[in-house]
């Protein structure tokens, strides 16, 4: 458990200075990457572009192994299907980024910088998540 | 101009090798709304993981700032009802969706998950639409 704990703790350590160093945690850099018919900032394509390869590549490691160093199974969601759930939730998610420019990651390592409207965000967001657990939804 | 390129392209693979921490590690996926799902739902087996994530992620911004020098950038222009109507989509989007701009766009698409390429498309196609009627209604 303590190898688990201590995993969680550096893989969200890396993942937190990875942002900061990315550009990610500034919303008006992200909202100026999703303005691409304005004054379209592509710089944080390349954020995507280093995380997926590093992660592909991590992908392949982890599949060469029978289980994680530290757990006794891989937990892989599942791949299909495409519902309806999915895409209307992530159509929400999308508008609701493109308002503020803050997805959760940096939401919440954001919160280290102390400014108030992004604990404001980073509040209603968790409310979001409350108001989920209350709605009866279908699994996937 | 080349070094913010740099930088963003570094950080995402930096965000790439924390992905590769957990999963090679724990087996999780590093999905930061499905960490902060399984917080808010109360999920007691997950606990002292999601929790060492999540503070990981808020130690983040300081090591940048003990590494560098200075705290990432970050300036937020939304208003306050904005702020909070975006909180609560993003919050109550990413659970009804399954995933964020981290569990489905970097971890999801390195796999080539039809999920995950669907919503992809989907919260970046309504997080672009999104942005440009805010700049048409002179919203931002």
């Amino acid at each position: 458990m303590m190898a688990r704990i201590l995993i969680g703790l550096i893989a969200g350590l890396i993942f937190g200075v990875g942002l900061a160093l990315s550009g990610m945690l500034d919303p008006a850099r992200v909202r100026g990457f999703l303005d691409v018919t304005g004054a379209w900032d592509p710089s944080l394509a390349f954020v995507l572009a280093g995380a997926v390869i590093v992660s592909a590549l991590g992908q392949a490691w982890a599949r060469g192994r029978a289980t994680p160093f530290f757990d006794k199974q891989f937990d892989w969601p599942a791949t299909r299907p495409v519902t309806g759930r999915l895409i209307a939730g992530s159509a929400l998610f999308g508008i609701g980024w493109g308002l503020v420019g803050l997805c959760p990651g940096p939401a919440i390592a954001g919160l280290s910088l102390g400014l108030a409207p992004i604990a404001i965000f980073a509040a209603a967001m968790i409310v979001g998540m409350v108001l989920f657990t209350l709605l009866p939804v279908r699994a996937r | 101009m080349a070094m913010q390129f740099l930088a963003s392209f570094v950080g995402g693979c930096l965000i790439g090798l924390a992905a590769t921490v957990l999963l090679i590690g724990n087996g999780r996926v590093a999905g930061i709304s499905g960490i902060l799902g399984g917080l808010v739902a109360r999920d007691g087996a997950r606990l002292w993981i999601n929790g060492s994530f999540v503070v990981g992620l808020l130690l983040g911004p300081p090591v940048y700032r003990l590494a560098s020098g200075a705290w990432p950038a970050a300036s937020v222009t939304a208003s306050l009802p904005l702020l909070i109507i975006g909180g609560l989509l993003v919050g109550f989007g990413t659970r009804l969706g399954s995933g964020c701009t981290s569990g489905h766009g970097v971890v999801g698409l390195a796999r080539l998950s039809p999920r995950s390429i669907a919503a992809v498309i989907t919260f970046m196609v309504a997080a672009v639409a999104t942005v440009f009627l805010m700049r048409v209604a002179g919203l931002s």
